[in-house]
């Protein structure tokens, strides 16, 4: 058996490498040809937002427009107020990602490195809304909202999108993962328990925090029912909520509408490029765990 | 009860030891106790600012969510306890109806054609080829897209009339009269928002595919190359067993995932054409924010809520008994 495993290795040595390449090649063609069919509604996006309304649907798709129609990017600002709705967006996006870092990895020290009554029942509380979807109780949500005065604010979607089950559930798992020793030694060195969580843990637990922060930005950024339900006021609206309103009201105007859709992209494609390693490994180890 | 030793206990405060040398027993069982209530404060501060929130904005409106699937209101008059009416009525709701099978259909093709095309990239990109990682980022970049931009670009190419889709159908040969009208077609618009919900997702679940297909040992395809197994027998027998779990994993998450499926509907075909892709987390939207019959939108909710309760309860199980094997 040896000697025919070792003649066969040898053999694949001196073969010419022609038939690896085939299959090579017929990897490639498959890759190649299913990433384009999955980067192409982007491709026409981008190519519509070029160009005149009448010439969106001209077939053969002409993919590079001939007289890139930059007009549209400079309408889209005016025809809607696109720069409230980003500004909004945006303001909604870094609070709700601030608090949410903070809070839930505050709270998740508590419950990983510390002894008290009720922790585990607390834990449990959090658990066992995480697989409750949050369309359940949209509608409560809602009239206690209401009732505070919050309904047409940013605050109702800062209040329901800060303080996730989700994201003390990671901090903590993460912090698990941190030996209690490195707590110890701080704590004999009379360090309080705000300066262990402050100088240890957050700078140890940089990939989860990362992790935390991709997901809730992107969250925050693309939820649509949250600011559909709550932000009825145009000046108060998002981006995702904006746009719908733009297609709405101008239902002819493709160029225009694409070229909105391709600015909303912007800013997610920017911070998915720059942290893209982080969600990768927060799905994968999130995922797995779940 | 501990109020009055406690405050001498603080006011010697620095240097309890010394105490503790002339006093012992006394002193340690005192500061030990100011101690642990010292160390439950600052455990509870850390929680707070969390739990407060999650308290009042999830905990509060979901235990409210039970109790008023069983009350009739508007919203503004007061509540009335309707007892069981709320649930008889599920039975009679025809809307209600169709909205409970087009979940149950969209998460019957949704669920599995995700799952193969997610396997399928995950093979795909984890062989050694150039670019591998702009490839995977290609392919991951629809699931971080913001959905209205991406729906809204799906129903211009998916267009019945003009949209490029039909038009490569029809120079491909099809007949006019036989193209599909996606969206605006009672038999196409499931089929339109299917495929949408699977391009859309799939580099997610190719992403965890990804990890799962990393975990598995390399001497398991060293040892079948050396017995001469091709690669198909190679999948079969090493790739998929060893993938069960990941797939058993992914599963849960996409059925979860399909059953609160709301926006790309609202977004492509507002649950038409007639209630065609009505969902439930639609009808739930309807009957509390147009009708504002807010008891009976909570029951549907509720019927969402054990829907997806009893898939969890199948993973605990299913978790559960995987343990309980390896160990």
């Amino acid at each position: 058996m040896t000697s025919a495993s070792l003649a066969s290795s040898s053999e694949a040595l001196k073969r010419p490498p022609r038939r690896i390449n085939w299959g090579l090649i017929l990897t490639y063609a498959v890759v190649i040809i299913v990433t384009l069919t999955m980067l192409a509604p982007f491709v026409w996006m981008l190519s519509a937002s070029l160009k005149l309304d009448r010439d969106v649907f001209a077939f053969p798709i002409e993919w590079i427009p001939s007289e890139p129609r930059w007009q549209n990017y400079i309408d889209i600002w005016t025809k809607i107020p696109l720069g409230i709705f980003v500004f909004n967006t945006t303001k909604l996006t870094v609070i709700v990602t601030v608090l949410q870092l903070l809070t839930s990895s505050f709270a998740a020290y508590a419950f990983a490195k510390l002894q008290f009554p009720y922790r585990n029942a607390l834990f449990l509380a959090y658990i066992a809304t995480i697989a409750m979807p949050w369309q359940v109780y949209m509608v409560p949500q809602f009239i206690l909202m209401r009732e505070f005065g919050l309904n047409n604010t940013h605050m109702a979607l800062i209040c329901l999108q800060a303080f996730t089950a989700f994201g003390v559930f990671l901090m903590r798992q993460f912090y698990m993962s941190i030996p209690d020793e490195l707590c110890e030694a701080a704590r004999i060195d009379g360090m309080s328990e705000y300066g262990i969580w402050w100088r240890i843990m957050l700078p140890l637990s940089m990939p989860a925090l990362s992790t935390l922060t991709i997901f809730t930005f992107v969250n925050t950024w693309n939820d649509f029912l949250g600011p559909l339900i709550y932000l009825t006021k145009t000046d108060l609206k998002t981006i995702q909520i904006g746009i719908r309103m733009f297609i709405t009201q101008y239902t002819q105007e493709y160029g225009l509408i694409m070229a909105a859709s391709v600015v909303s992209l912007i800013p997610v494609l920017i911070v998915f490029l720059a942290l893209q390693r982080f969600f990768v490994e927060g799905i994968a180890s999130t995922g797995l765990k779940g | 009860m501990t109020t009055s030793t406690e405050k001498t206990a603080a006011a010697t405060g620095a240097g309890p030891s010394v105490h503790a040398a002339a006093r012992p027993p006394v002193r340690t069982a005192v500061s030990k106790r100011r101690r642990k209530i010292m160390n439950t404060l600052i455990a509870y501060s850390f929680i707070a600012p969390n739990f407060i929130g999650f308290a009042v904005f999830t905990l509060g409106p979901i235990l409210f969510a039970f109790v008023l699937a069983f009350m009739r209101w508007d919203g503004s008059n007061p509540m009335e306890f309707a007892g069981l009416d709320n649930f008889w009525r599920l039975f009679s709701d025809r809307v209600f109806q169709a909205a409970f099978w087009n979940t149950i259909i969209f998460t019957g093709f949704v669920v599995p054609l995700t799952l193969i095309c997610s396997l399928g990239l995950a093979i795909l990109l984890n062989q050694k080829i150039f670019g591998r990682n702009f490839f995977r980022t290609v392919a991951f970049f629809p699931y971080v897209a913001s959905l209205v931009a991406v729906a809204v670009v799906w129903n211009m190419i998916f267009n019945p009339e003009f949209g490029p889709v039909n038009m490569i159908l029809y120079t491909l040969g099809v007949d006019p009269s036989n193209l599909p009208g996606w969206a605006a077609d009672r038999h196409w618009a499931m089929v339109t928002v299917i495929l949408f919900s699977v391009w859309k997702n799939m580099g997610y679940f190719m992403v965890i595919y990804l990890a799962g297909l990393q975990g598995i040992s390399a001497e398991l395809y060293e040892a079948a190359d050396i017995d001469g197994a091709t690669p198909l027998q190679k999948f079969w027998r090493i790739t998929l067993p060893q993938l069960a779990p990941t797939t058993f994993f992914v599963s849960v998450m996409l059925t979860i995932q399909s059953f609160k499926v709301f926006d790309q509907i609202f977004m492509i075909t507002q649950g038409g054409p007639g209630t065609s892709t009505l969902v439930l987390v639609y009808h739930i939207y309807n009957q509390a924010f147009i009708s504002w019959d807010l008891g009976y939108s909570s029951m549907v909710a509720l019927v969402l809520f054990l829907l997806v309760l009893a898939i969890t309860i199948i993973q605990f199980r299913w978790s559960q008994r995987n343990e309980g094997d390896t160990a």
